[in-house]
């Protein structure tokens, strides 16, 4: 019960802090996650964001299901999932009923320019930490700027380039075995 | 039954929006569209106060087109439909993955996924680094001089040895106050 209701308030306290989405959620749930509490390595997050880009759902909901599940099975994806989704419910309704106009009032305005510039700084730091840790060979490093010059310039949708480069995996384990044999 | 139809319509979304929150803009387009909930201007709005407001942004815009749809029950309603397909999902995938953790095709399957996910969140953050310090307010190209170079003091900082364990929240509450009295 005790770790249920940690799931809840680390995901809380995760969607409550964390502007703009899905990716910004990274140097946080790296942060919450791995450097904290060590419920997962940085390795799996990297899982299961890859396995949130080509499964429906929000990205950062399904990051949540994932660890839930992994620390206390379907009550703990339950309870992660609902930690992640309270903040947003709680903070628009407020924003809905009372607030919608101050939205734009330039003192918030100004604050939000300057947390813009600061998730780029995460986020640069984050990108960093998983290239040093997903480029473990040259092949790996390839793959990576394959990935992102084939995004970047080209309208190939990342679901596609996920899957081709779990394909691409399966067959150098297939050819590794055969080659043994 | 207004209630029935929330639940359908966003758990329809939750089920076919692949790739997070942006990919259900479109779908909130077409429920405009189709019903007097919202229109499409409102959409757009809602767009800009998802991305001000904490959260993940999908989730944001389920909370708010369901409110304006029926109100707090309704918010409600909605963010449980969008979430719930991909919770089915995930909790099904999770249970084949502690399977399949070991066998060597899911390594190696996922030893080249990894580095093709660093490679797509590079390009995301790069189109992130676009939209928020290269784009002026009309849209137009700015080369954001201050910007650029208080997101390099805030890299260097947050590398420094000692302060590297500080939650990044410290670092955005930084921000906000920068953002303030500099004016931004």
């Amino acid at each position: 019960m005790k770790m249920l209701f940690d799931l809840y308030c680390v995901f809380f306290r995760i969607g409550g802090l964390t502007f703009g989405g899905g990716l910004t959620m990274l140097p946080m749930l790296k942060y919450e996650l791995s450097e904290k509490k060590n419920w997962v390595t940085e390795d799996e997050l990297l899982d299961y964001y890859a396995i949130g880009q080509c499964t429906p759902g929000i990205i950062a909901v399904n990051t949540a299901t994932f660890v839930g599940f992994k620390k206390k099975g379907i009550p703990g994806a339950i309870f992660s999932t609902l930690g992640m989704v309270s903040p947003s419910l709680i903070i628009i309704t407020l924003l809905a009923l009372f607030l919608e106009k101050y939205i734009n009032a330039p003192i918030v305005a100004h604050a939000l320019s300057g947390i813009k510039i600061v998730v780029c700084a995460l986020l640069l730091n984050t990108v960093i930490t998983l290239a040093k840790k997903s480029f473990v060979s040259p092949v790996c490093v390839l793959i990576g700027i394959l990935a992102f010059v084939l995004s970047l310039f080209t309208p190939v949708p990342s679901v596609l380039i996920v899957i081709v480069a779990g394909v691409y995996g399966v067959l150098k384990q297939k050819f590794k075995k055969e080659a043994a044999k | 039954m207004i209630y029935l139809k929330l639940f359908v319509e966003f758990f329809q979304i939750g089920l076919f929006a692949v790739g997070g929150g942006p990919a259900t803009i479109p779908f909130l387009m077409n429920l405009a569209d189709r019903y007097d909930w919202f229109t499409r201007a409102d959409v757009a709005s809602m767009l800009a106060i998802s991305e001000s407001t904490p959260g993940p942004i999908g989730i944001n815009m389920a909370t708010y087109a369901g409110f304006h749809a029926a109100g707090i029950p309704g918010g409600i309603l909605a963010t449980l439909s969008l979430v719930l397909p991909s919770l089915i999902v995930i909790v099904i995938v999770a249970k084949l993955l502690e399977n399949f953790a070991q066998n060597p095709y899911v390594k190696s399957a996922f030893w080249a996924i990894r580095p093709a996910v660093t490679g797509l969140i590079a390009m995301a953050v790069v189109g992130i680094f676009e939209t928020t310090l290269f784009t002026a307010a009309d849209g137009s190209f700015q080369l954001p001089v201050l910007p650029l170079i208080l997101c390099g003091v805030f890299f260097v900082v947050m590398n420094i040895q000692k302060l590297k364990k500080l939650h990044p929240i410290v670092f955005l509450l930084g921000g906000a106050v920068l953002g303030i009295v500099l004016r931004l």
